[in-house]
């Protein structure tokens, strides 16, 4: 051990891609290995899609019950991985200091949050595979432009509610992390849009559903894989939500 | 003895009149709280470099300043010739660093976490070697939450180390160790500053800072107060002539009454480590040694000292009132 520090170089970093991965990678094993963010990210969105396909709750809305649920409960998922999950694992990652001793490393603080972008994508990339392999077996059967245009929305989905979750991590107590973002979870999965349309409820409640990322998100991804067309209205609330949720946790995230 | 840190071009750290200010405070009717004042100190290779304060002096601002993790309100400092608000990669890479708190994920297991540690380096230490170095691998695959203090503590320091840095912060490393983790962690950190490391610590432990410590920055309320090697501190002698302080380390839970008379007092400070002091007389050393025989107990180590750093601090503490009204701006 006495030559163990003589004889070593001194500390160089590992190149930016390799440290970004590396903790891409540790960050969604680590949520791969939750069991709550399990049932989170797997479980519910299929239990989702489910109820979705055998009750007649969307009837009308298209050609079949299992089109109309898919988009929304890919949609979901974002939301489940992002926004909850990711918030959950962050704000208890602060409580705990490790935030600061990541940024300690020659990770960094944007390395950290670089890592996390590509935790909840690798996460969400597993729960995509999971719920269109399940849904193609019940009968759902997208266009090859649906899916090509669903894709990148989904992905900015995804970084709208990182930026969002960690704007909640990164200012409150993880307790109350926890409970805005199961909360947010549940309002939004169940009257935000995301999974029932915004035509389900009333003119009013739609007017406001419309202007929520879940709302902007659940239209987005039913008008690409549905009709194969980009929304042009619900692309701009995102994208909006998105750089004001950018901001935002640029402006107010407190590392301890 | 006034602080006179002038810039050094071998320092591996210059701090220069820092000033911390926190808030806006709701109590203080919104105002601003300043919690660092006015310190200043050097820290350079091959050497330990002790902050010493009570707890809530300033000493982890101090250092959080220092690694980058806090933003300064005013003052200088220079890690490695960079103002370490602006640190890159590289400079964090050559920079360890072990928080008071640890900062570990409660849920990974100690060598998986290493791991991941180290892959952000290019040229990490080995793993295994720091593994069985600090004795983790009793507890490697005991998830992070399951762990002691000094085990989270070992597991810290290890971390600290992956990338073999040049410049080391370890606040309060003693905190929470049992007796043969702290032993096995001031051999290392004596390893360290033998390898030309520049090691800084923060302690209240004064007792860890007469042992580890080349230089001494003691501060109070968030100011330097004064600075020196060990035994210029004590050369600042307020005691009397006949004032002694004896420290010695045993096995823990010893009974020392039969050392204690009217003119020595006695005390375990922590668990194995006793401190007489008083007007020791040379009779004193002969009922020392007369007392380990009896009970058959062989000290792993013995200091005699005409005063220890605890007098030294004490007495400084005790020359500083505290100032409320001064740290609060508006």
């Amino acid at each position: 051990m006495s030559t163990l520090f003589h004889d070593a170089t001194a500390g160089l970093p590992a190149s930016l891609a390799r440290r970004v991965l590396r903790q891409g990678g540790y960050e969604a094993a680590t949520m791969l290995r939750n069991g709550e963010q399990l049932v989170l990210m797997i479980v519910m969105p299929l239990l989702g899609l489910i109820a979705l396909a055998v009750t007649p709750i969307l009837d009308g809305m298209g050609n079949s019950r299992i089109n109309v649920a898919t988009p929304g409960i890919l949609a979901l998922c974002a939301l489940s991985t992002a926004f909850t999950g990711q918030g959950i694992a962050t704000g208890f990652d602060r409580r705990y200091g490790v935030l600061r001793f990541l940024s300690t490393t020659p990770l960094g603080k944007a390395g950290l949050i670089a890592g996390k972008v590509i935790a909840v994508l690798a996460a969400l990339a597993i729960q995509v595979a999971i719920i269109s392999t399940v849904a193609a077996f019940m009968g759902w059967r997208p266009s090859g432009a649906g899916i090509a245009l669903g894709i990148p929305l989904l992905v900015l989905g995804a970084i709208t509610f990182t930026a969002l979750g960690l704007l909640i991590a990164g200012t409150v107590r993880p307790e109350a992390t926890l409970a805005i973002t199961n909360l947010g979870w549940i309002l939004l999965a169940a009257l935000g849009g995301i999974v029932l349309p915004a035509t389900k409820f009333s003119a009013t409640m739609a007017a406001i559903v419309d202007w929520l990322p879940s709302g902007a998100l659940g239209t987005l991804m039913r008008a690409a894989l549905l009709e194969g067309r980009l929304d042009v209205f619900a692309i701009v609330i995102l994208l909006a939500w998105a750089v004001a949720g950018s901001v935002a946790a640029i402006k107010w995230f407190k590392w301890n | 003895m006034t602080p006179t840190t002038s810039p050094s071009q071998d320092a591996a750290l210059v701090i220069s009149g820092l000033v911390k200010d926190v808030g806006p405070i709701a109590a203080l009717d919104g105002r601003m709280k300043r919690i660092v004042s006015n310190i200043s100190l050097q820290a350079h290779f091959g050497q330990v470099t002790a902050l010493l304060g009570a707890n809530g002096a300033g000493k982890t601002t101090t250092i959080e300043c220092a690694q980058g993790l806090q933003r300064r309100t005013g003052g200088s400092i220079s890690l490695l010739g960079r103002d370490p608000e602006n640190a890159d990669a590289g400079l964090r890479a050559r920079v360890g660093v072990m928080l008071q708190d640890g900062g570990l994920p409660p849920a990974a297991r100690p060598v998986a976490l290493l791991r991941h540690v180290a892959s952000l380096y290019s040229n990490p230490l080995s793993v295994d070697a720091l593994v069985d170095r600090l004795g983790i691998a009793e507890f490697s695959n005991t998830t992070i939450r399951r762990l002691s203090g000094g085990q989270k503590q070992r597991v810290a320091l290890a971390a600290s180390l992956l990338g073999n840095p040049e410049v080391l912060f370890l606040d309060e490393p003693s905190a929470g160790l049992d007796p043969q983790s702290r032993l096995m962690v001031f051999e290392l950190i004596r390893e360290l500053r033998g390898a030309g490391k520049a090691i800084v610590l923060t302690t209240h432990l004064l007792d860890d800072a007469q042992r580890l410590a080349d230089y001494v920055y003691i501060v109070n309320h968030g100011e330097s107060v004064t600075q020196g090697t060990v035994p210029e501190l004590l050369s600042q002698s307020t005691a009397t002539e006949s004032h002694r302080v004896m420290t010695f380390e045993a096995v823990p839970g010893l009974d020392t009454a039969a050392l204690c008379h009217a003119d020595v007092s006695c005390e375990e400070t922590r668990p194995g480590s006793y401190r007489l002091s008083g007007s020791l007389e040379p009779a004193d050393l002969d009922r020392f040694g007369q007392w380990c025989a009896g009970l058959n107990v062989m000290p792993t180590s013995v200091h005699l000292a005409s005063q220890s750093l605890e007098d030294v601090f004490l007495a400084i503490a005790a020359s500083v009132e505290p100032q409320p009204l001064k740290t609060e701006i508006a």
